[in-house]
């Protein structure tokens, strides 16, 4: 691969990167070649990564924190490396990273943490010290907003009607920026968690963390934030963010499939009773009871997934070598000519922030008289990844008046040429299915 | 495969003019089908008549949003279906269904399917299988749901305009 020193983002050799990423000279429908705009889905896999694991594999794979043998041993130091360069990425420590099957997952772990809790205390039993932070009452709130992705909303509604806490979110405006001036009426003293999205898989909005962090801050809620869609494309540090807890998942930011990240601080983990149990996971164990880990450990329960771990370290140094700021700056490039393509399409309207201000590269948009799963099809046909639907925020789109949309994200290995060919495509739809 | 194949002009013509669209009065059973992957939304009211021991489809009537393909496949439904004795309408749904299911490895029968024929392109696109099965798996549906109602009761005393939701 060809790594690009991180001070020189002027020069971004988009056909070196391009080069790493073995999918992308693969054709789809028709012999076209594949333009991939739906990275806010997934990204695709750089070879270093994919030989990261292969390697894994092929020298080292044995289970992990168990076995008395080198390959034991091996694959123990892997995984725990894996750990510690995953955890700088965001400026976190090793021992505050917890691996999960996904964010999802990760967002689960900490919405189950307040159910157990509260379960646990009603019932007399042993807590871990500090646990009283996630034990709910009836009239306890949990503060969302109304752009969240169904994985950091779901389990919330979920924990509400398990434990009598009251649901909350902060609303969003028209443009699908967050309505702070509701936030006030929202964050309360009765508020023991804000949990929320750094950007908007659907709209592309960037969140003003510091205000709702503030906010949460003044009345002492957990702040957690869902980062999927932030940490594989800006710079993010949990200190400066000055976060509680964050949570992404690896096949978004060049990593494999299986593995999810929660990082929290660590007076908060070690606070948390356990999500899943089992081996792993254990200090002591009777007939009668057992006592547990400490975090991470205490959170991964069974055999771990070690090679994923393994490729996704190896997805931060490709990051870290390009520089996220230079991934940033790209991306914000490729953002202000996709929309500003967009608007210049007759029937097409952005639903989400329409000026590249606080934005990233997720972009959403609605076609006059023809439905998005139509707008998609068409698009697939010219050989372009787009995707279509309620993107797993359905009362977002209900918020703003359309069933579903059709989201082009670009990412560090597009460029302008394929936008080209996604406005090319998009101005082709209304002629074709006979709306213009 | 071609867009065209997908996209026959009998799909886009019933997409924009949809037949028999609007929920009417009376049924027997109103369904609310979803495609939770994409947000299509479909009622399906169905009205069966009993004449002599004989079931007839008395009237289908839909409402919802959604793709050319899931719109258009329930206009066409209730154009193939409105009428037609109740063995006769469940014949053509499996008929449908086998087809949209094939993969395109089966060569439709127009003589049982008409119109519907045109949707033989989807079952190449797994992913629109659904968008063309929304219609008629809430037809089915809302069909089961009336006669285990009416099983209940003597066919005069049949529930009419009883709400069902799945």
């Amino acid at each position: 691969m060809t790594l690009i020193a991180p001070d020189s983002a002027t020069a971004w050799d988009l056909s070196a990167i391009r080069a790493d990423f073995p999918i992308l000279s693969r054709t789809v429908r028709n012999d076209r070649p594949l333009v991939y705009l739906d990275n806010a889905a997934t990204s695709q896999k750089p070879t270093m990564v994919l030989d990261a694991e292969r390697r894994y594999y092929e020298t080292s794979n044995a289970a992990v924190h168990r076995g008395a043998h080198q390959l034991a041993e091996e694959a123990t130091e892997q995984y725990e490396q894996a750990r510690a360069r995953i955890a700088s990425f965001v400026g976190g420590a090793p021992d505050e990273l917890v691996f999960t099957r996904n964010a999802t997952e990760a967002l689960n772990l900490l919405s189950y943490a307040f159910l157990n809790a509260t379960v646990k205390k009603a019932a007399g039993a042993e807590l871990p010290a500090g646990a009283d932070r996630f034990v709910l009452a009836a009239g306890d709130e949990i503060v969302v907003t109304e752009m969240e992705h169904h994985a950091n909303l779901v389990p919330w509604q979920e924990l509400c009607d398990k434990t009598g806490a009251v649901l909350r979110w902060i609303g969003i405006t028209d443009d699908g920026r967050l309505d702070l001036a509701s936030m006030a009426e929202v964050i309360t003293d009765r508020t023991r968690v804000v949990s929320f999205t750094h950007q908007s898989n659907l709209l592309g909005t960037i969140n003003p963390v510091a205000e709702v962090v503030a906010a949460a801050r003044r009345v002492g809620a957990v702040v957690i934030l869902d980062a999927c869609q932030s940490v594989p494309h800006m710079p993010v540090d949990v200190l400066a963010l000055d976060i509680d807890a964050l949570t992404w998942s690896g096949h978004k930011m060049l990593g494999p499939t299986g593995i999810g990240c929660l990082w929290a601080k660590r007076e908060l983990l070690d606070a948390m009773p356990p999500f899943i149990t089992g081996g792993s996971m254990i200090e002591q164990v009777t007939m009668e009871r057992s006592t547990f880990a400490p975090p991470p450990q205490r959170f991964e329960a069974g055999v771990p997934m070690v090679a994923q771990a393994v490729g996704l370290a190896a997805a931060c140094e490709y990051l870290d070598a390009l520089g996220m700021s230079a991934v940033a700056a790209h991306e914000h490039d490729l953002t202000s000519y996709l929309l500003a393509g967009l608007e210049q399409i007759e029937g097409v309207t952005i639903i989400g922030p329409t000026n590249n201000i606080d934005r990233g590269s997720a972009v959403s948009f609605v076609v006059d008289g023809v439905h998005p799963h139509d707008v998609g099809q068409f698009l697939d046909d010219r050989g372009i990844a787009a995707r279509v639907g309620h993107h797993c925020a359905w009362p977002t789109c209900r918020r703003l008046g359309v069933p579903a949309t059709t989201r082009l994200s670009p990412y560090l290995y597009n460029g302008r040429h394929d936008l080209d060919e996604a406005l090319d495509a998009v101005r082709g739809v209304r002629p074709y299915f006979g709306a213009a | 495969m071609d867009l065209n194949s997908l996209y026959q002009q009998i799909i886009l013509d019933h997409y924009k003019n949809p037949v028999g669209k609007g929920l009417r009065e009376p049924f027997d059973v109103s369904v609310h089908h979803v495609n939770p992957t994409c947000g299509d939304e479909l009622d399906v009211r169905v009205h069966l008549v009993e004449n002599d021991g004989v079931t007839t489809v008395d009237d289908i009537s839909y409402d919802g949003q959604g793709c050319s393909i899931s719109q258009a496949s329930a206009s066409v439904m209730y154009e193939l279906l409105q009428g037609q004795e109740l063995t006769e309408a469940l014949a053509i749904e499996g008929a449908f269904h086998e087809m949209i299911s094939s993969r395109g490895t089966i060569e439709p029968d127009e003589e049982v399917l008409g119109d519907a024929v045109a949707f033989a392109g989807v079952s190449k696109y797994p992913a629109r299988v659904k968008c063309a099965l929304l219609a008629w798996m809430a037809f089915k549906d809302a069909v089961v749901q009336t006669q285990s109602a009416s099983s209940l009761f003597s066919s005069h005393d049949a529930p009419n305009g009883e709400e069902a939701t799945t």
